[in-house]
C-alpha cells in the first residue's frame, strides 16, 4: 500500500524555511539552465530566419564571410549568366550583387562605438529576402544618398531614425525609412545603393553575389560549375548554410558556457536537496519506525520519501521557469567574432525548452533525493522506534 | 582556544551534512574563481597594453586599410618617436579551429615598440633577412611543435591563396602577461605578392602603431595626427593601445556582463545551500541554546557559536575551493589557449573568493542566530528535535 501524497507534500510545508532555501537554489540552476537554452535557441531562431534554403551565397574561395570577401564585376556578371538563377517579374534574374562594409558607429546616449554592417543593395535585394519589411518612412532611391536602417540600428545607435543623417565615406546619408527583418540578423544592418556605397567607400569590387535558384535541387550543379570554372576565384553556399557557418564559433561558445555552468550549478543544487533530505530522514527515525509498524512496506517509504524530493525539485523548477520566461523582454546584441559585427539575438521560450527545464529539476530532485530515500527505506523497524 | 575547538566539534557533530556543504561550497568557489578568472583573461589586452603607444587606423572601421605614404607624415608629427605599421593577415593553418592571431607587420621597428616581446638579436635579422620569415610567439610554437627553419603555411581569409612562411624567430613574453601566442611576418612579403596579384589593395597597411616620447602627452600626438588627415580619403583615428582594447571588449560587453552576472548566482546558490545547512543546525540545537541560557550565556555567546560555525564550514570550503582554482586555471588555460591566450588566477580573484565565502557564511548565521537569540528559554527547553 503507497503513503498518500498529501505525507510528502504536508512534509515540505512543515518545514517551510528549509524548503525555500532548497528550492530556491534549484530555481537559481534552473533559471539559468533554461536563460541559456533560451538564448542559444534565440540564436538559431535568428539564423533560420535570415537565409533561406532557395537562396545561394557566393563569395571569394577562402574568405569565410561577405566582410572579407571581393568579387570583382566581371565575375559577378559570369556568375549571373548561370542557367540555374530564377527569373522575376520583367524576365530580370533574381540575382543581387551586394557590397559589404563595416563601419563604426556611436551608440546613443553614449560614446561608445560599435561596428555596424553597411549593406549596398540592388532592387532584387529586397525581393531575394522577403521577411525585410518596411514599417516606416519609404525606400531609398536609387542613386542617391538615402538609406534605410533595421529596428535593431534606428533605436539603438546615434543618427538611426528616419529624417537623421549619418556621415560616413565623406558624404552624409539620409535615413529615409525604417525596415523590420523580424528575428533575421539583418535587423542589425544599414541598407543603401550598392553603386553609391561603392562610390563613398572607394571600392570597385562587389563583396558577394546572392541569387534564388530556380530548381532548389540544381544547387549542387551550380555550385560545382562556379567552383570549377577557372575564370573565378569563388565558392557557392546555401544560404541558409552560410549563416549558420557565420555563428558557428558563437553558438559553440554558448554551448560550452552553458554545459559547464549547468553542470557547476546543478552539483550545487543537488547538494542542497540532499542536505534537506538527508536531515528529513533524520529527524523522521521514530516517524519511519512507526509507518513500518503499521505495515508499509519499504518500497513505500522510499516512495514517499522520492516523491517529497521530487515536488522539491518541481517547486524550483516551476519558479526558476517563471523568471526565467520573462527574459523575453530581453535582447542580446553583442560582436560575432567571426564577423566583426553586431549580431542581436532575443531569448526564445519554446515548449522544448520547458520542459527539459522541468525534466531537468525532477532530476536533480531525483538524484539529491535519492540516497536520503534508500536510507529511509532501510531502516531497521525496532531500532527506528526505539529513537527518540 | 576552547571556542575554536568547540566551533569545529559543533561544525562537524553532522559529518554527512557538513562534509556535503563544504563540498558545495568548494565546488562553488572554484567555478566563482574560474569565471572571475575567464572575466580577467577578457581584459588581458588591455592589462598588457602600454600608455606609450597609439594605434592609428582608419576611421571608418577597422577593415578600410590606410595608405602606406602615411607612415612618413605621422613621423613628422611633433612626439611621435617611432611608427611602425602592419595589417592583420587572418591566416588559418590548417584548420579554422587552429585560429590565432597572425599579422604582417615590418617585423624590426615593430618588435621595438613592444619591449614586452624577446627576441634573441640574430633570430630578429634571420626574419628581418628572409622575406618569407617569420617570428612566432612560444605558446604558439609549442602548441604545434614547431622549430626554427620550418615551413608554416597559411590559408589566406582576406589574402586568397596559400602563404608559405620559414620560422625565423620564437619570442618570449617579458612576464606572464604577455601573449605568446601570436605570429607576425614581413609585411613587405605580403605587399609584393598583392601587387602582382590584386594591385588595387598594394601598398596599404591596416594599421600604424605609434610610439610617443612622453606618454602623458599622447592624447595630444593623437588628435595631431588624426588632424593632419582630416578630410582626406583615408581619414584616421588615432586613440591609446588601451582605448582600442576596450574598444573590442565594449562590443563583447553583453557576454562580459553575463557570466559577471552568472558568477554572482552561483554565490548566491551557496548562499542558500549553506543557509539551509546553518537553519537545521540551529533548530536542531535550539534546546542545547536554552541551556546556554539558563547557565547565564548571553545572546551574543550563543550569536558567536553559530557566526563562528558557519564561518568554520565556508573558510574550510573556501580554502579547499582556492587551493583547486589553481590547478583547473592551468588545465582550463592550456585546453583554450586559442581562445584565451593569457589565463592567470589574479591576486584580486582570490580576495574576491574569501570575500564571498565571509558574506555567505555570514548571511547564512543571521536568521538561524535571530531564531536563537530571541527565544525564550523555556519555549526552547520545551521543543524536541
Amino acid at each position: 500500500m503507497a503513503i498518500p501524497f498529501s505525507y510528502s507534500f504536508r512534509n515540505l510545508w512543515t518545514r517551510r524555511l528549509t524548503t525555500v532555501l532548497t528550492a530556491s537554489g534549484m530555481a537559481l540552476v534552473v533559471f539559468v539552465f533554461a536563460s541559456i537554452l533560451m538564448l542559444s535557441e534565440g540564436l538559431r531562431k535568428t539564423l533560420v530566419d535570415t537565409g533561406s534554403p532557395d537562396n545561394v551565397v557566393v563569395i571569394r574561395k577562402g574568405s569565410a564571410s561577405e566582410v572579407q570577401s571581393g568579387i570583382e564585376r566581371l565575375h559577378a556578371a559570369i556568375v549571373e549568366t548561370e542557367p540555374e538563377v530564377a527569373f522575376g517579374a520583367r524576365s530580370r534574374r533574381l540575382l543581387a550583387k551586394e557590397l559589404l562594409v563595416l563601419i563604426n558607429l556611436p551608440k546613443r546616449g553614449t560614446n561608445k562605438t560599435s561596428q555596424v554592417v553597411i549593406r549596398g543593395i540592388q532592387p532584387e535585394s529586397l525581393l531575394l529576402r522577403p521577411q525585410v519589411k518596411l514599417v516606416q518612412g519609404r525606400m531609398p532611391k536609387a542613386g542617391s544618398s538615402e538609406i534605410m536602417a533595421g529596428t535593431s540600428i534606428a533605436r539603438r545607435f546615434r543618427g538611426g531614425g528616419v529624417g537623421e543623417n549619418l556621415r560616413f565615406g565623406m558624404r552624409d546619408w539620409t535615413v529615409v525609412g525604417i525596415f523590420d527583418a523580424g528575428n533575421s540578423a539583418f535587423s542589425s544592418e544599414i541598407w543603401g545603393d550598392a553603386d553609391q556605397l561603392m562610390q563613398a567607400f572607394r571600392r570597385p569590387v562587389f563583396s558577394s553575389v546572392i541569387f534564388k535558384l530556380a530548381d532548389s535541387s540544381a544547387f549542387e550543379a551550380v555550385k560545382k560549375r562556379l567552383e570549377s570554372d577557372p575564370r573565378l576565384t569563388l565558392e557557392a553556399r546555401r544560404e541558409t548554410k552560410y549563416y549558420a557557418d557565420q555563428s558557428e564559433v558563437m553558438a559553440k561558445f554558448l554551448r560550452i558556457l552553458g554545459m559547464s555552468l549547468t553542470v557547476i550549478f546543478s552539483l550545487g543544487a543537488i547538494i542542497g536537496a540532499m542536505i534537506t533530505m538527508y536531515s528529513a530522514v533524520a529527524n523522521r527515525t521514530s516517524e519511519i519506525g512507526t509507518l513500518r509498524a503499521l505495515g508499509f512496506q519499504r518500497g513505500s517509504i522510499l516512495a514517499a520519501f522520492l516523491m517529497e524530493s521530487l515536488l522539491l525539485g518541481l517547486v524550483g523548477g516551476c519558479i526558476g521557469l517563471f523568471f526565467a520566461s520573462f527574459l523575453q523582454f530581453f535582447t542580446i546584441s553583442t560582436l560575432n567574432f567571426q564577423t566583426f559585427s553586431e549580431l542581436a539575438f532575443s531569448f526564445t521560450l519554446t515548449f522544448e525548452i520547458f520542459y527539459k527545464s522541468l525534466l531537468f529539476s525532477l532530476i536533480m530532485g531525483f538524484v539529491g533525493g535519492v540516497l536520503p530515500a534508500f536510507r529511509a527505506a532501510r531502516k531497521n523497524i525496532v531500532e527506528a522506534l526505539r529513537v527518540t | 582556544m576552547h571556542l575554536s575547538k568547540l566551533l569545529w566539534k559543533n561544525a562537524f557533530r553532522h559529518r554527512l551534512r557538513t562534509s556535503l556543504t563544504i563540498l558545495g561550497i568548494t565546488i562553488a568557489i572554484l567555478s566563482f574563481g574560474m569565471l572571475r578568472t575567464v572575466i580577467s583573461a577578457w581584459y588581458a589586452g588591455v592589462d598588457a597594453s602600454s600608455a606609450s603607444r597609439l594605434v592609428t587606423r582608419n576611421a571608418i572601421s577597422l577593415v578600410f586599410p590606410l595608405p602606406i605614404s602615411y607612415k612618413d607624415r605621422i613621423r613628422q608629427i611633433n612626439g611621435v618617436q617611432a611608427v611602425s605599421y602592419g595589417s592583420w593577415f587572418g591566416g588559418i593553418y590548417i584548420d579554422e579551429k587552429n585560429f590565432f592571431p597572425n599579422f604582417a607587420v615590418e617585423i624590426e621597428n615593430y618588435l621595438k615598440l613592444y619591449p614586452e616581446f624577446v627576441l634573441p638579436p640574430e633570430q630578429l635579422t634571420a626574419a628581418n633577412r628572409d622575406r618569407k620569415g617569420c617570428v612566432v610567439g612560444r605558446k604558439l610554437a609549442e602548441r604545434f611543435g614547431w622549430k626554427i627553419g620550418d615551413t608554416i603555411v597559411l590559408k589566406g581569409t582576406i589574402y586568397s591563396g596559400d602563404w608559405e612562411f620559414v620560422l625565423r624567430g620564437i619570442y618570449r613574453g617579458r612576464d606572464k602577461t604577455v601573449d605568446e601566442t601570436q605570429m607576425f611576418f614581413n609585411w613587405k612579403y605580403l605587399n609584393e605578392t598583392i601587387i602582382k596579384t590584386v594591385p588595387r589593395r598594394a601598398n596599404q597597411v591596416g594599421f600604424y602603431m605609434v610610439g610617443v616620447t612622453n606618454p602623458n602627452r599622447a592624447a595630444d600626438v593623437a588628435l595631431d595626427i588624426d588632424g593632419a588627415f582630416k578630410n582626406s580619403l583615408a581619414e584616421t583615428l588615432t586613440e591609446t593601445e588601451k582605448a582600442f582594447q576596450l574598444g573590442f571588449i565594449s562590443m563583447t560587453e553583453a557576454i562580459v556582463i553575463a557570466i559577471q552576472l552568472v558568477s554572482f548566482v552561483v554565490i548566491i546558490i551557496i548562499m542558500a545551500v549553506v543557509a539551509n545547512t546553518m537553519a537545521m543546525t540551529a533548530r536542531e540545537r535550539i534546546g542545547e541554546y536554552a541551556v546556554f541560557k539558563t547557565l547565564g550565556f548571553r545572546g551574543y555567546h550563543i550569536a558567536g557559536l553559530i557566526f563562528g560555525e558557519s564561518l568554520v564550514i565556508t573558510m574550510t570550503g573556501c580554502v579547499l575551493g582556492i587551493a583547486l582554482t589553481y590547478p583547473a586555471a592551468k588545465a582550463f588555460g592550456s585546453t583554450l589557449s586559442n581562445y584565451f591566450p593569457i589565463f592567470n588566477v589574479a591576486t584580486s580573484t582570490i580576495y574576491m573568493d574569501l570575500a564571498a565565502a565571509l558574506i555567505v557564511g555570514i548571511v547564512a548565521a543571521v536568521f538561524p542566530t535571530w531564531r536563537a537569540v530571541t527565544i525564550r528559554i523555556a519555549d526552547g527547553l520545551r521543543r524536541i528535535g
